[in-house]
């Protein structure tokens, strides 16, 4: 068992590693120049411009060899520095994420957790009513192929824009009239600006785990050990709740991936709602070429996904007899 | 008392039609009787065994009923059938290997069935752990996910589950098909001993091997297409049977001693007929070395000396006055 961990542990330190190294090479392919679009927010003197060029560049290293470059981002890395952001020159990149991190987990972590349980609750219940699997499959269907954009302005139109009526702000993380602090209203205003996108976020993901679930759960419905406990005289509630659980294993795996990506935020939607989370920082961090805000984020979403697979790989070996067979014998 | 199978039908439905999987199949077995159900594969004779216990999706009984101790079977009603399950009639499963619920112990499975059907696992323990060790197993086992036993092991867990609450029926399909011949000669005495011990009362062994039942059986029912072949009892069907597709079954078993280099081994050429539209008359009439105009007609399954049926022109004249069994 700890061997399996430690090796498990080697295997996500080296992933890290290199997709971090992957995320620092990635913005710097992009063409154009962090620099001169910081310079051109600045009104600057004409005659100024070259010698402040210069600075800035001296200033955030962009003027040395590449592997030096490479070789201060791990050095700040492990002093927990992420650089300066561009965007907005001149907080540092931390405390940009920390303004907007908040907002995409709560939006994301309802959403998702929501979604998963009610997914596999509806699906496992039309997996064998043929009433409610008639109607569920194909809802379930085209929801999780409908593009998060175009339920987000559907949503928009009907409940927020006058389609319906005009029950929720259309943008925003809260009104802008109002100061962040603890009372009704402002909660209140939060409550309204949250409300579409999350339920953007939870039909499409809801469709998907319905149709999972359901799949899942008729498979399980016709397996061998199903058969025998039938044969035995087991109440339908014996063979469902065994069906379910045995089911409910790969649809783990799925969750631990949704929520490993929860802290990138999901940009689509975000930018539809102009919902101030991560999502529409990175869609910020792209258009201004910030690359340090944009590698920032993506550490984020790597540590994310590899630590919510460590737990899963985890929890796995709790739920799962088959994967401690697995342990022993590898 | 045992069980009287009367004129039952049961098919599969198709989109092309009905399969008749067991067609007007009439039998008894007694207490303490040990019937072999030997056939091909297709032939029915696990449509048959399935039928008594869970019919499936697809299956439909079209006729005939079924006894078990005088009481009526009612094997279409799924529901009705719940309670007769486990306690009266039970199955060891074709599929015994992977019947446990692979993310169970062996022992919380079998907690949480007894409690399902309204008995108390503790009062049962000590009894299903003398019959665990009775296997020749250890009662640890019980503690132990699916995946950490052998093959062979899983086989007599399942057995001795399937007989926990002493059915008056049991139905060992194809137990030992998928066992080596030492474990399949040791699954033999434990249905011997099961019997001896009255953890079951008569017991049905389907299989295709002939040999199990030569070990095991005390009468043979031979199926061949859906339909009865022959029975009688165990010695009589393997040294003198008297169905050409018996006949024909017997001696392409291998025996002993004998080199199959220099004896070739024989089958039987051609295949079963379909069941979807079976041909009129006798059904083993195109592969039958003996076949004659009145094959054209369907034989009766009749006595022909005293506990010897068979269904074949060639003896269906020397039939007994009382008839059928």
């Amino acid at each position: 068992m700890r061997r399996y961990l430690v090796r498990k542990l080697i295997i996500y330190i080296l992933t890290f590693f290199v997709a971090a190294t992957i995320d620092w090479i990635l913005p710097r392919l992009v063409s154009g120049n962090p620099i001169s679009i910081l310079l051109s927010k600045m009104s600057l003197q004409p005659g100024t411009y070259n010698a402040t060029y210069k600075l800035y560049m001296n200033a955030f290293g962009f003027n040395r060899p590449w592997w030096k470059q490479y070789l201060t981002f791990w050095t700040a890395l492990f002093h927990g520095n992420l650089g300066i952001s561009i965007y907005q020159f001149p907080k540092p990149v931390t405390s940009v994420i920390a303004d907007y991190v908040l907002f995409t987990l709560a939006l994301l972590i309802p959403a998702i957790l929501l979604a998963y349980f009610a997914g596999n609750r509806v699906g496992a219940m039309a997996a064998r009513r043929k009433l409610l699997d008639n109607s569920v499959l194909p809802v379930s269907y085209l929801l999780t192929a409908t593009a998060y954009p175009w339920l987000a302005l559907l949503l928009a139109f009907l409940f927020a824009a006058g389609g319906i009526g005009h029950f929720f702000p259309i943008s925003g993380g809260f009104s802008y009239g109002l100061l962040p602090s603890w009372n009704w209203t402002f909660i209140w205003s939060l409550v309204t600006h949250w409300f579409l996108p999350f339920l953007t976020l939870f039909l499409v993901a809801f469709g998907g785990w319905a149709i999972g679930m359901r799949n899942l759960i008729i498979y399980e419905l016709e397996s061998d050990y199903t058969h025998y406990l039938e044969a035995l005289g087991a109440p339908t509630r014996l063979v469902r709740r065994y069906a379910y659980r045995n089911a409910v294993l790969p649809q783990l795996t799925g969750l631990a991936l949704s929520l490993g990506m929860v802290v990138g935020g999901a940009v689509v939607t975000e930018v539809t709602f102009a919902y101030p989370g991560l999502g529409y920082l990175v869609f910020q961090a792209v258009g201004n070429n910030d690359y340090f805000l944009l590698q920032g984020i993506f550490l984020f979403i790597i540590a994310g996904v590899l630590i919510a697979n460590f737990v899963i790989d985890i929890v796995y070996v709790i739920v799962d007899p088959r994967t401690r067979v697995g342990i022993s014998g590898a | 008392m045992g069980l009287t199978v009367d004129h039952l039908q049961v098919c599969y439905r198709t989109l092309r039609g009905d399969v008749k999987a067991v067609d007007d199949v009439t039998f008894s077995i007694e207490d303490r009787e040990i019937m072999g159900l030997a056939g091909e594969s297709g032939c029915g004779k696990s449509t048959l065994g399935n039928s008594l216990v869970r019919m499936d999706v697809r299956m439909r009984q079209l006729g005939g009923h079924v006894e078990l101790d005088g009481k009526e079977l009612p094997i279409s009603d799924s529901r009705a059938m719940r309670d007769f399950r486990f306690k009266e009639i039970s199955i060891v499963p074709q599929y015994a290997m992977s019947a446990l619920n692979p993310t169970r112990r062996v022992g919380r499975m079998v907690a949480e069935l007894l409690k399902a059907r309204g008995f108390d696992y503790k009062s049962a323990l000590p009894e299903l752990e003398r019959r665990v060790k009775l296997v020749g197993l250890d009662a640890d086992i019980l503690k132990r996910y699916p995946i950490e036993l052998s093959g062979g092991m899983k086989q007599r867990v399942v057995m001795v589950i399937s007989t926990l609450l002493n059915p008056s029926l049991l139905i060992a399909d194809e137990i030992t098909s998928a066992l080596d011949v030492s474990t399949q000669r040791a699954v033999g005495e434990m249905l011997l001993e099961f019997r001896d011990r009255n953890f079951v009362k008569t017991t049905m062994v389907i299989t295709h091997d002939l040999s199990i039942l030569a070990q095991v059986a005390d009468t043979i029912l031979v199926m061949y297409a859906g339909k009865l072949a022959e029975k009688a009892k165990a010695d009589v069907v393997i040294n003198n049977p008297l169905h050409p597709y018996t006949q024909l079954l017997i001696s392409s078993l291998p025996d002993v001693g004998i080199r199959h280099d220099e004896h070739t081994l024989v089958g039987i050429p051609g295949r079963p007929p379909p069941l979807l539209n079976p041909p009129v008359g006798c059904r083993f009439r195109d592969r039958c070395p003996f076949a004659f105009d009145r094959c054209t007609d369907e034989p009766p399954f009749v006595e022909v000396k005293p506990g010897h049926s068979v269904a074949c022109w060639l003896h269906a004249d020397g039939a007994l006055p009382s008839g059928g069994v």
